[in-house]
């Protein structure tokens, strides 16, 4: 009987395990990884022999070989992350700085321009048009029950008309309880409700903020954007009053030769409901691809409170009545600055960022 | 919905203009989406007989046709295999414009020469079927018409239909509505001795109508009608079938056919179906009936239709079954008209993700006293082409609940209350009754519904639901602006007005703001919180959005790592925004109400707003970071807050190169400094350059700036020179600069300000210390300080540095 080419396996292996170990860099590991566990190691050389054996005994010299390598290639990585681990932390000790002892007369930063948002600009220059007109600015949270976004609204469970906004549901408590808020008119419910409880009415507010809806993006939709509403709780407002402001905001924002329209639409918190629209800033009323050749563009809805949402927050409808109106600030954002696809707001494109002063 | 002019004008007299048409609708809050018009284009066409039929040697898919247009034989080349000679077909000669615009010209085609093209129906964009080439008498129903696509409002179901359309333009316009042609039953044997009818649910279903028809022979419909179902969008199928269809579109009555055949015992009955139950839909797919669901509000309930045999027949209102299906045999039918309750066939629809013609409407609310007016008219149209047909007579009619009409007051000045305008009695008298409300009563007026408007409501809602009606059919146009006014000043809270200051703040230091995603993966959260409680969105767009960001540097550094891949990276990127934490590890939680009613406690994720900035331009590193934050601290008017290394920094973050925004006296954290960590910017970028970052908690933020804005006292500076002493000092270790110079300042009152311009580490000081050097300024409000003065203030000052172990180096 010859000799089993893997008689001294084992000590081998000991002797490979223990080169291993003698590597005190990552560079010496790596450079000797070829001879510990790589093609020129002894293991590789032991493989080919085993070409040799009958077939019984290779399939069982094959297997221990096998496992032979299993412990060495342990040992080589375990190792090399030990190496590693002290490599990071002799880097990370170098590159230590007591950010305390940070002198700011040594410090050197370029002269640098930044740039605003256009969408954090735009709802500036929304905000500071309404404070003008006497509105105050309120804030809500982007994470609302259902009930703030929807019942509250005078739209119940399981209505249809939720399926008027595609709402992304929050993994929360019962299934369709938490939602992310599909419009800021949350906010208005907060705002309603803090009021009766500190007999604060009357409300004039608007309320800027980021919404979502489940929709796939494209030129004209994100699934993250952001409304502005705003919100009239007062004695003896009328629909007349909703009509001016609107028409007032619009000449103040998008210009003199720009005006508004309504047209009946239906929302389940307002009765009587519109939508409203502008002239389009396109064309100024000429007719254009953009508005369909109609000379306006649809801009946002808007409505008296529905009887029911007062019921709902506590006002007594026959003393106090109101308004709300909603639109997108992207989207005013783009018609102002005619951005082609409303993805660029989310891209962050320098190229893009730093045109917008 | 899609209504064609022509249908309308079955209904109301139209003379406008298309365009003025499309302005009235728009104006009535029936929103035109599109007009298309039909039959234009086809003036060109004409009828030609079939005179022989030859094949092309050498082609199987092309004959050689001759016709006779009247200017005698004609050769067309034609690949249509359905005609025969004798045929009467649509000829397009040369010279002929289709709509489209596709002329035609003489062709060649396997050596013969084409004259022209035999047309069919989608040629002449008539209808969906490409084979078929149209016979004379269908060439000759060839009407020009014009198609409506009309939104119609959710909260409009009476509008869902062409005499809903119809009636408003009626009454906006002033004019007369005809009622549609409706059959009688015209047999004198009683529904009851042949067929069967129940509700076991009366809360379900409200009502169950089943007219027996006898003598049924299935055909194709007459050309006008189907003609009108493809305007409309639908396909036609059948007499019956289409019957049905056209009776949904015209009235808004959804009715159902069955082969009473295929119905046992011929009775319909409406129940709840029982766990357990499936029925497999005309749609083909099987799907198991009262399955509790998953959606808020949702019962699990399903009304069904079941037969005699207690078998499920269909989803009542929403969709049949395949077994009890009309079929080319069927003789005898029994048609269903129903009303449904509309939250129930909403939540059944939803839960099954079945959507139908049928089951839009109910759930919006179907009049429900339209049932047999609807089997009525249904009846008259299956006439048409199938004039034996016999409706059994006192077709059955079973009682559940619906809805009643509510009744509404209408006070003196309510509508001036609610619109600026007191609109005349006349008007309001001449639109309601238009809309076919009952008005009683001279002010206050007693308005009730009709039984189609399910959408008016009672008490104070139903008044605004009738004052929108007034106002839209009177116009929106019409109605009075006014500005209004009152006496509160218009204003910024607190903190908007600091966003602002910090935002301006950001952006003069050379900062793009950037807008990152909310939602990220979870593969990104574990970059910065390895297996933490995270907030998760249910029905993400993409596995990639599925939950909500801890933090915007991901966001942001990804967001610089794109830019840098451009040659752009030498910028600054940041962005004010909320990040979230899981209510079960968020130090507070918002609680709240939701649930049906309000009727449940929640805890939502805690939201912070923050500012993250990432510093990416060249040189940039944590000493960039720590002067942007000193700079936009100064700016803010923050002078209390200090920076403090730690060895315990989050992942995400290099751990020997950040510090926290510690507010001394009160510890508490505005934030952090420092750099972002390299493992984090090779996992999210191409590069390795180091990004300088800061990070800061907007609510400690404001109340900061706050606290400063109220006690800002401004101090004129002495008039006095100032003297200016260079001090170093060897301190040990854990001693920070900021301490020592808080030391100094306090030390004695002739100091001035207290500088830190060197630090200095060197193998000749003993191990541990460091040299700090502080530029100091002496001066006094009362004098020129004497050489001695400002020798004795030094020395203080040196006496005191020592109680931080910190001596003067020689």
């Amino acid at each position: 009987m010859t000799t089993s080419p893997l008689a001294e396996l084992s000590t081998h292996v000991a002797d490979l395990i223990s080169r291993v170990h003698l590597a005190t860099t990552l560079a010496d590991l790596q450079a000797d990884e070829p001879f510990l566990i790589g093609k020129r190691s002894v293991l590789s050389s032991l493989q080919k022999s085993l070409g040799a054996l009958a077939p019984e005994e290779r399939k069982a010299a094959g297997a221990q070989l096998q496992e032979a390598r299993r412990v060495v290639e342990e040992a080589f990585a375990t190792h090399r992350a030990t190496l590693e681990r002290s490599a990071r932390s002799a880097a990370l000790e170098a590159d230590r700085l007591d950010l305390g002892d940070v002198v700011l007369a040594q410090v050197h930063a370029p002269v640098a321009v930044g740039h605003p948002g256009i969408v954090a600009a735009t709802q500036r220059q929304l905000e500071d048009v309404f404070v003008a007109m006497g509105f105050r600015v309120s804030e809500g949270p982007e994470v609302e029950s259902d009930w703030y976004n929807f019942e509250a609204l005078n739209i119940p469970p399981a209505h249809p008309a939720r399926g008027m906004w595609d709402t992304f549901y929050v993994d929360l408590g019962e299934p369709e309880t938490v939602v992310l808020r599909t419009h800021t008119s949350p906010t208005q419910i907060h705002l309603m409700e803090r009021a009766v409880a500190d007999d604060s009415l009357p409300i004039h507010s608007v309320m800027p903020g980021r919404c979502y809806r489940r929709d796939t993006p494209d030129a004209r939709h994100l699934a993250a954007f952001h409304q502005i509403e705003g919100l009239v709780v007062d004695r003896g407002i009328s629909f007349a009053d909703l009509a001016g402001v609107i028409e007032t905001f619009t000449h103040a924002y998008f210009g003199a030769d720009i005006s508004s329209r309504l047209r009946p639409a239906y929302f389940p918190f307002t009765e009587p409901s519109a939508e409203f629209e502008i002239t389009c800033t396109i064309c100024r009323g000429d007719g254009c691809r953009t508005c369909s050749h109609t000379g306006w563009i649809e801009l946002g809805g808007c409505g008296m409170l529905d009887p029911a949402v007062l019921e709902a927050v506590g006002i007594d409808g026959d003393e106090w009545s109101g308004f709300a109106f909603g639109f997108g600030i992207d989207r005013c954002a783009q018609m102002r600055h005619q951005i082609a696809d409303m993805r660029a707001l989310i891209e962050n494109d320098v190229r893009f960022l730093r045109q917008f002063s | 919905m899609k209504i064609p002019l022509s249908w309308l004008r079955d209904f109301v007299d139209l003379d406008e203009s298309v365009g003025e048409l499309t302005g009235v609708l728009d104006d009535l809050g029936l929103v035109v989406e599109g007009v298309e018009r039909v039959g234009e284009g086809l003036e060109d066409v004409v009828v030609a007989r079939i005179d022989e039929v030859r094949a092309i040697e050498g082609a199987d898919r092309v004959r050689l046709v001759t016709v006779d247009a009247g200017d005698g034989p004609l050769e067309i080349v034609c690949g249509a295999m359905n005609f025969a000679v004798g045929d009467h077909v649509p000829l397009a000669p040369v010279g002929a414009v289709l709509p489209g615009g596709f002329e035609i010209a003489e062709r060649r085609m396997r050596g013969v020469t084409s004259h022209g093209m035999l047309c069919s129906a989608r040629e002449l964009r008539l209808s969906d079927d490409p084979v078929v080439v149209q016979p004379l008498l269908a060439a000759l129903g060839i009407t020009r018409d014009v198609v409506f696509d009309i939104s119609i409002e959710g909260n409009r179901p009476d509008a869902w239909s062409v005499r809903g359309v119809a009636r408003d333009l009626a009454t906006r316009l002033g004019r007369a509505l005809r009622e549609p042609d409706l059959a009688r039953p015209d047999e004198t044997d009683e529904t009851v001795t042949y067929a069967g009818a129940g509700i076991d649910d009366p809360d379900l279903c409200g009502r169950l109508t089943v007219s027996a028809l006898r003598g049924v022979v299935v055909r194709p419909s007459p050309a006008h009608l189907a003609r009108r179902l493809t305007m409309a969008g639908m396909r036609p199928i059948s007499n019956v079938v289409d019957a049905s269809n056209l009776v949904m579109l015209e009235l808004g009555q959804p009715t159902h056919p069955y082969d009473a055949a295929r119905v046992a015992g011929r009775t319909l009955r409406a129940r709840r179906a029982r766990a357990g139950e499936t029925l497999t839909t005309l749609d083909g797919v099987e799907r198991a009936l009262a399955q509790p669901g998953r959606g808020l509000g949702d019962t699990g309930e399903d009304c069904v239709i079941v037969d005699g045999d207690d078998r499920v027949l269909g989803l009542g209102g929403i969709m049949g079954g395949a077994a009890s299906e009309i079929s080319p045999g069927t003789t005898d039918v029994l048609l269903e008209a129903a009303f449904f309750d509309p939250m129930s066939i909403a939540r059944s629809s939803k839960r099954h993700a079945l959507r139908s013609e049928a089951s839009n409407r109910f759930e919006r609310g179907v009049d429900p006293e339209l049932a047999l007016v609807a089997a009525a008219r249904f009846v008259a149209l299956l006439r048409e082409s199938n004039p034996e047909v016999r409706w059994m007579a006192a077709p059955l009619d079973v009682a559940g609940v619906v809805p009643t009409a509510p009744t509404v007051t209408l006070r003196e000045g309510d509508l001036e209350r609610a619109l600026g305008l007191a609109v005349s009695d006349d008007d309001v008298k001449r639109i309601l009754e238009g809309l076919q409300f009952r008005v009683t009563g001279e002010g206050p007026w007693s308005i009730t519904a009709p039984s189609a408007r399910l959408d008016v409501r009672t008490g104070a809602a139903g008044r605004a639901d009738v004052i929108e009606e007034i106002a839209r059919l009177y116009g929106y146009s019409r109605l009075p602006r006014r500005t209004p006014t009152w006496p509160a000043p218009g204003a910024l809270s607190d903190r908007q007005r600091v966003r602002r200051r910090l935002r301006d703040t950001v952006v003069d230091l050379g900062v793009h703001e950037a807008w990152t995603p909310t939602l990220g993966s979870d593969a990104d959260f574990d970059l910065l919180v390895p297996g933490g409680a995270r907030v998760r969105v249910t029905n993400p767009l993409a596995a990639e959005e599925a939950v909500l960001r801890s933090s915007m540097l991901v966001g942001l550094v990804r967001a610089w790592g794109k830019n840098a891949e451009r040659g752009l990276g030498d910028v600054a990127m940041g962005e004010i925004g909320s990040v979230f934490v899981h209510p079960a590890v968020a130090d507070e939680p918002r609680r709240t109400r939701g649930g049906a009613g309000a009727t449940l406690a929640l805890a939502l994720p805690q939201e912070n707003e923050r500012l993250t900035v990432v510093l990416g331009r060249e040189h940039d590193d944590a000493r960039t970071a720590v002067a942007t934050w000193c700079a936009l601290a100064t700016r803010l008017g923050i002078h209390d807050v200090v920076v403090r290394s730690r060895d315990d920094a989050a992942p995400g973050l290099h751990p020997t190169r950040t510090a926290e925004l510690i507010e001394r006296g009160t510890n508490r954290r505005v934030g952090y400094v420092g750099e972002v960590d390299a493992r984090l910017v090779a996992a999210l970028t191409t590069t390795s350059r180091r990004l300088g970052v800061l990070d800061v908690d907007l609510d400690v933020l404001f109340e900061l700036t706050l606290d400063a804005e109220l006690d800002q006292i401004v101090t004129v500076p002495g008039r006095y020179p100032v003297a200016l002493v260079d001090l170093a000092f060897v301190v040990p270790q854990g001693v920070h600069a900021v301490d020592l110079a808080e030391v100094l300042m306090s030390a004695s009152d002739l100091v001035e300000d207290v500088t830190l311009f060197d630090v200095y580490r060197a193998s000749a000081l003993a191990a541990g210390t460091r040299s700090l050097a502080y530029n100091v300024r002496f001066t006094s409000p009362e004098k020129t300080l004497s050489e001695s003065d400002v020798a004795r203030a030094r020395e203080t000052l040196i006496v005191a540095a020592r109680a931080l172990g910190a001596e003067l180096r020689s």
